[in-house]
């Protein structure tokens, strides 16, 4: 009976990120999230673990209220139970002051055999976090695992992508695996799944059920700081024009003879 | 447009749909092309619950009615009516186990359906008997515990990949239809052959062949409610499936209309998209009243039937003819829109303008659901005077 924790985080959904031009950070209010795609990677591989070994798949994540959706939608995908870490003092929390709320987490919910986690998150794009859960809870990692087969009960050999091919290492359990797409194919939600998910009670743990005083959580407990957020500069100013091809070249070569003698031609 | 459907209904939809646009609609062309069965995507059907949504709970089904099944129908079929006619021929072959099967006929061949783990399919037609269904001359001849079948049907969706078969057969032929019976006819009984995949026009993904029965020797447990029945299974059977079939050409005319009308907005000519010249948007203003009407009726007649009238051969009628007209429609002129573009097979409209074809041709064609509709109507103003 392996107890399997996967950590999600609910992400903006790529296409509509946008940034709040005075303070800098991700606008997260009216866009829509979804779950950080690697994360849906870690869910089934904690699923499918679970389904080949036996044992209890509980979802974790921390965030605002609103990160309970994420969780509502692992849980149709057919993980047993979910909690989520959201207060006020989490807020502002840089990779550091993430993991060690989510490793108090873990050890509140009696530890785990295994913690999956997705390889980075496609906003941040840190890929810390997994890591250093395991650094937190004192237990070995392997991240950018693309495959997992149990040598024994408790003897896990990972293949771990590499920019040329891979490296296979071995690593005991309890353990936390990050893992990239190439480990599996996802699958969909069932119906029947989605219907729990709907009633499932998901508990909310603040500051006070952790047990971790204020100054280790949030911005308070982070080393390191958003300062400026910026688009790289805009390359000068672009137009899209549309039209039959004929009329678009007229008025292209018109526009680059109105632009002077700093456009040369030569044939 | 809003139909009130429950956050129950809608989730289903949604996730039907969700499997329309992740797993068939990137392989569709292919499929059509090569002709392929889409065992894949019944998989992910199967794992995300779907195979069993008109099946009761108690043989591991979702339990639900004629809307819902038609929600997944409609959805799937914005995918691939290939797909979506592989999935609805199946329950086509649940219906009669459901309507008149006994308990141990359910608890054997239910919940292998409902898992996913199996498809059915229904094998009423014959070289001979198309529209005239009465004109089956399949028989069953009762030899002891045993009957033993003889026949070839014609046609069949999903035979030879479906684990059992409902074949309709004439255990007395001296009472014509009346003495047509329905058994349950498995793949690897002694007897039972199938023919060669047939081509077709459309629905490519989905298989049709012949299934034959040469003394096809099957225990008399095998029979669906009692000798005589086989009409009224099928009618009954027919009945039900029918709004599905409309759900099917509500799915089809979507997707047509969406790729009609974003092509239109790309599409420019005399230095303007094609959108906003009137005779296009004409086409495709008839092309979307239309299908919202075909819907309406869809979701109404479906509503209809699980509130469980006795009698709703004319409504379930109603509800495959005008939708399946309005398909063909609808598809031809989202060719039109298109243009050679729509006439090509890079673009997905030329494909759904042969799918739509089938519709107003299997279960009944449109021609007999008029007569259908026409009987009804018959009856119920000769009540009247």
């Amino acid at each position: 009976m392996l107890r399997i924790i996967v950590c999600i985080k609910q992400v903006p959904e790529t296409q509509e990120v946008r940034l709040d031009p005075v303070t800098h950070t991700l606008k997260r209010e009216g866009v829509k999230a979804m779950i950080n795609p690697f994360d849906l990677y870690a869910l089934e591989e904690g699923l499918r673990v679970k389904e080949a070994r036996g044992g209890k798949v509980t979802v974790l994540s921390m965030g605002p209220p609103q990160a309970e959706e994420a969780l509502r939608e692992a849980l149709g995908f057919g993980a047993d139970a979910a909690v989520l870490l959201s207060d006020r003092a989490f807020a502002g929390a840089d990779t550091w002051a993430t993991s060690l709320t989510l490793a108090r987490a873990i050890e509140k919910l009696g530890g785990a055999d295994l913690i999956f986690c997705g390889k980075q998150a496609i906003d941040g794009d840190t890929a810390q976090v997994g890591p250093e859960i395991a650094e937190h809870l004192n237990i070995p990692y392997v991240a950018w695992a693309r495959k997992l087969t149990f040598n024994a009960d408790d003897l896990l050999k990972v293949e771990r992508l590499l920019d040329h091919g891979y490296d296979a290492v071995e690593v005991e359990l309890p353990a936390l695996i990050t893992v990239v797409k190439e480990i599996n194919e996802p699958r969909l939600p069932s119906f029947k799944a989605k219907l729990r998910a709907k009633k499932e009670p998901i508990p909310v743990w603040g500051l006070g059920d952790l047990g971790l005083p204020p100054e280790e959580v949030g911005l308070a407990g982070s080393f390191t700081q958003v300062v400026k957020v910026f688009p790289p500069p805009a390359r000068g100013t672009s137009e899209t024009w549309t039209g039959p091809p004929a009329e678009l070249a007229a008025r292209l070569w018109q526009r680059l003879q109105s632009l002077g003698p700093s456009v040369v031609f030569r044939k | 447009m809003d139909y009130l459907l429950t956050e129950e209904q809608q989730m289903l939809k949604d996730l039907a749909r969700q499997i329309a646009e992740e797993r068939i609609k990137p392989i569709r062309a292919q499929l059509d092309e090569e002709e392929t069965f889409p065992w894949d995507i019944m998989a992910a059907l199967a794992q995300a619950d779907l195979c069993g949504t008109i099946i009761p709970e108690e043989y591991g089904g979702l339990g639900l009615g004629c809307l819902e099944n038609c929600l997944v129908l409609e959805a799937l079929a914005e995918g691939c009516v290939g797909v979506a006619t592989t999935y609805a021929a199946s329950f086509l072959g649940a219906y009669p186990l459901l309507l008149f099967g006994s308990e141990e006929q359910k608890q054997r061949y239910l919940p292998p359906l409902a898992k996913g783990e199996a498809l059915s399919a229904f094998a009423l037609t014959e070289p001979q008997a198309g529209s005239d269904a009465g004109a089956i001359q399949a028989t069953a001849v009762k030899d002891g515990d045993f009957y033993v079948l003889n026949g070839t049907k014609q046609w069949i969706t999903n035979a030879g990949e479906a684990r059992f078969n409902t074949v309709i057969a004439l255990t007395d032929r001296s009472k014509g239809a009346r003495g047509a019976s329905a058994f349950l006819v498995e793949r690897s009984d002694p007897g039972v052959s199938f023919g060669k995949k047939e081509k077709k026009m459309g629905i490519r993904a989905s298989v049709t062949r012949e299934v034959i029965l040469e003394d096809c020797r099957i225990p008399k447990d095998r029979l669906i409610g009692k000798e005589g029945l086989g009409f009224i299974v099928t009618m009954r059977t027919l009945d039900l499936a029918r709004p599905g079939a409309g759900a099917l050409a509500v799915g089809l005319a979507q997707s047509a209309l969406d790729e009609a009308a974003s092509f239109a907005k790309e599409r420019h000519q005399f230095g303007v998209s094609i959108f906003s010249f009137q005779a296009v948007q004409h086409l495709l203003a008839d092309m979307a009243t239309k299908l919202e009407a075909a819907r309406a009726l869809v979701y109404a007649v479906a509503r209809f039937i699980d509130s469980k009238p006795k009698d709703f051969s004319k409504e379930g009628a109603m509800a495959k003819l005008f939708p399946t007209d309005m398909a063909m429609a609808v598809t031809v002129d989202a060719v039109q829109v298109m243009g050679g573009h729509g006439y090509m097979r890079e673009y997905p409209v030329e494909k759904m303008m042969r799918d739509a074809k089938i519709l107003q041709i299997f279960e009944g064609t449109n021609q007999i659901m008029r007569n259908i509709i026409g009987l009804a109507l018959n009856k119920e103003y000769s009540k009247k005077k």
